[in-house]
């Protein structure tokens, strides 16, 4: 960064012009045509290989691998219809199975917890938070020698239970962090009212904390959806056959068939489609997760 | 997975209810218990199990020689060249990963903070990257983009060639010639929008009063940069770096699916270098030491994070 203050006029009158703050009160500032212009260069470029992978899924192979690229081709499903035909079903149904069956376990356990952590706290509860975030802070990687053999002594390698059980460890911190986050914003001043009135506890949580946790817990569940759906390093190694889930799906078939580049991009998008979808559907609300609720 | 020793401070709870009687203490804890008991059995033992490994000669392809060693693994970790390359590897991966991003996350969260036409849909396509599943965007890079024969990155550059009227473009295998940037932007593309949407955040959470004021006093948008915002997101941009750090130092699909660590040991950080380790050396013992190094280290990593994450949770608890 330079050392330009607003006396030094040249650069910074520039910069002003061009993201020039027009009066108009209530909105954001608008963008010059040229920034807007920058915007979505960036934007676009960003986006290419995504549009690219999609692109490429509705081809033949023969158009698929081509130099130079050829986009303006006819556009088919067989790449799908192939998908379906070489049984990735199972490997997707393993990865709803673990996904689902783990994000509800993570909202049985962490939504009574971040209860005990906001709306009732216990003592120290700010300590207890910490050791929850503490947690998801060491790497994976390092649990994964005695994780593997307990799961190997306990007969449990190749089965989706065991990714069930990590994927709701992995999770719980974020969704504790989350759901705390929003608990703390049902209002003390109506829970004290409704004690007062002598309300009972499933009045109160019905009525009073439900409205307020509710899109707090979509959220929540959306975040703990996408991390365990896009696991792989767990999941590639404590699986063999029968609980393999979708990202292993993705790397076993180019080891074993070589490289078809179509019916990999339809692979690859089909794979990734139900986070997309879950992340776009919860976009305003991804970066509470992502950040553990820190920033809203 | 295991937890640090001491959590920083933070403010002290603020007293939602008067003193509680100890009955009423006990009730409070119940509905905490089964997470965190289930935390503790999940992410603890484990960790116990690996410092108890780490003491053992053991390889699973000698089942016999299994015996005690003390601390012999760790000094094989700490003198192992193949292990101090991958501390190298992973401390470059993470740190170009890491600061690309920001850098990039800054320029269009400036940008998206603005309006402009399309801002919204400019918004869902720029979260896109980060959304692709990580093993089908490592496997997309290193397919359909860095392929020498049919990748985009060539098959683009020969169009170019082509239509300037040169009979063709160069074949560049991107992967082998330049494996560690190779893996670094296919990161940095799905890392970005993260960084982001955690730098938009904070410069929406700017209060308009302190701009307007800025403005309004004939201050440059670069002072107003440099003076307000810049000391505004420096909370933001810790945060960002800190998780960021934390998510990529652990990289094990992308080193897996576009690089298998190679070509030789140059792109093989520590995750894969103790996947190595333990499935194909079938090391027990050592890939166990490697493990308790990577903690220690995350340690270290993560006392900083937890005290940029305590500093504003402080500030959203006392609001």
């Amino acid at each position: 960064m330079s050392t330009h203050t607003a006396t030094d006029a040249a650069p910074g009158a520039r910069l002003k012009k061009l993201i020039h703050r027009h009066d108009d009160p209530g909105g954001a500032p608008r963008l010059s045509p040229l920034w807007t212009f920058v915007a979505w260069l960036a934007t676009l470029a960003f986006f290419a290989p995504v549009a690219w992978m999609v692109l490429t899924s509705f081809h033949q192979e023969a158009d698929a691998a081509t130099n130079p690229p050829t986009p303006f081709v006819p556009l088919t499903f067989d790449q799908y219809k192939l998908l379906f035909s070489r049984d990735i079903t199972p490997f997707l149904l393993n990865s709803a199975m673990a996904s689902v069956i783990s994000t509800l376990l993570v909202l049985a356990l962490a939504v009574p917890a971040a209860y005990a952590l906001s709306i009732k706290p216990v003592e120290k509860w700010t300590d207890v938070m910490f050791f929850f975030l503490s947690t998801k802070f060491l790497p994976a990687i390092a649990a994964l020698l005695p994780v593997y053999l307990i799961v190997k002594d306990a007969g449990m390698l190749d089965n989706v239970w065991t990714l069930i059980i990590l994927y709701t460890a992995m999770n719980l911190p974020i969704a504790v962090w989350m759901m705390r986050s929003f608990l703390a914003e049902v209002p003390k001043e109506i829970l004290e009212a409704a004690e007062v009135d002598g309300a009972n506890l499933p009045t109160v949580l019905w009525r009073i904390v439900a409205p307020v946790a509710m899109p707090g817990l979509a959220a929540t569940s959306l975040i703990c959806f996408i991390f365990s759906w896009n696991e792989f390093m767990f999941a590639v190694n404590l699986t063999a056959t029968q609980a393999s889930t979708a990202p292993v799906f993705l790397v076993g078939f180019i080891t074993s068939e070589g490289l078809f580049l179509a019916r990999l991009c339809a692979a690859a998008t089909l794979v990734s489609l139900p986070v997309l979808i879950a992340g776009f559907a919860a976009q305003d609300k991804l970066v509470r997760g992502l950040s553990l609720g820190a920033v809203k | 997975m295991t937890t640090l020793t001491a959590a920083p401070k933070t403010a002290p709870p603020p007293a939602r209810t008067r003193k509680s009687s100890g009955i009423d203490k006990g009730r409070r804890r119940i509905p905490l218990l089964p997470a965190l008991v289930f935390t503790i059995v999940v992410t603890q033992l484990p960790f116990v199990a690996t410092l108890v490994i780490s003491t053992f000669q053991w390889n699973i392809l000698r089942p016999g020689e299994k015996h005690f060693v003390g601390l012999s693994n760790f000094t094989f970790v700490f003198t192992d060249e193949r292990l101090r390359t991958a501390v190298l590897n992973t401390v470059v991966l993470t740190a170009s990963v890491v600061l690309l991003s920001v850098v990039l996350g800054l320029g269009l969260a400036m940008l998206l903070d603005r309006r402009f036409a399309g801002r919204g849909l400019a918004r869902t396509m720029l979260i896109a990257p980060f959304l692709v599943m990580p093993v089908a965007a490592a496997l997309l890079w290193k397919h359909a983009i860095y392929n020498p024969d049919y990748g985009l990155l060539n098959g683009t550059l020969n169009a170019v060639y082509r239509f300037f009227g040169a009979a063709n473009g160069p074949t560049i295998d991107w992967v082998s010639s330049y494996p560690m940037p190779a893996v670094v932007i296919s990161l940095v593309w799905q890392w970005t929008p993260f960084m982001m949407l955690i730098l938009l955040a904070g410069l929406q959470a700017q209060p308009g009063d302190v701009l307007e004021a800025a403005r309004v006093d004939g201050a440059s948008a670069m002072a107003t940069f440099r003076h307000i915002t810049l000391p505004h997101l420096r909370q933001y941009i810790e945060l960002g770096i800190l998780l960021g750090t934390i998510y990529v130092v652990q990289t094990f699909d992308a080193v897996y699916t576009i690089t298998q660590g190679g070509p030789g040991s140059q792109t093989t950080n520590l995750p894969y270098e103790i996947y190595l380790t333990m499935f194909r050396k079938y090391e027990y013992g050592q890939a166990a030491a490697a493990g308790v190094v990577v903690v220690l280290g995350s340690i270290v990593i993560a006392t900083f994070a937890l005290r940029t994450i305590a500093s504003l949770f402080r500030e959203e608890v006392s609001r």
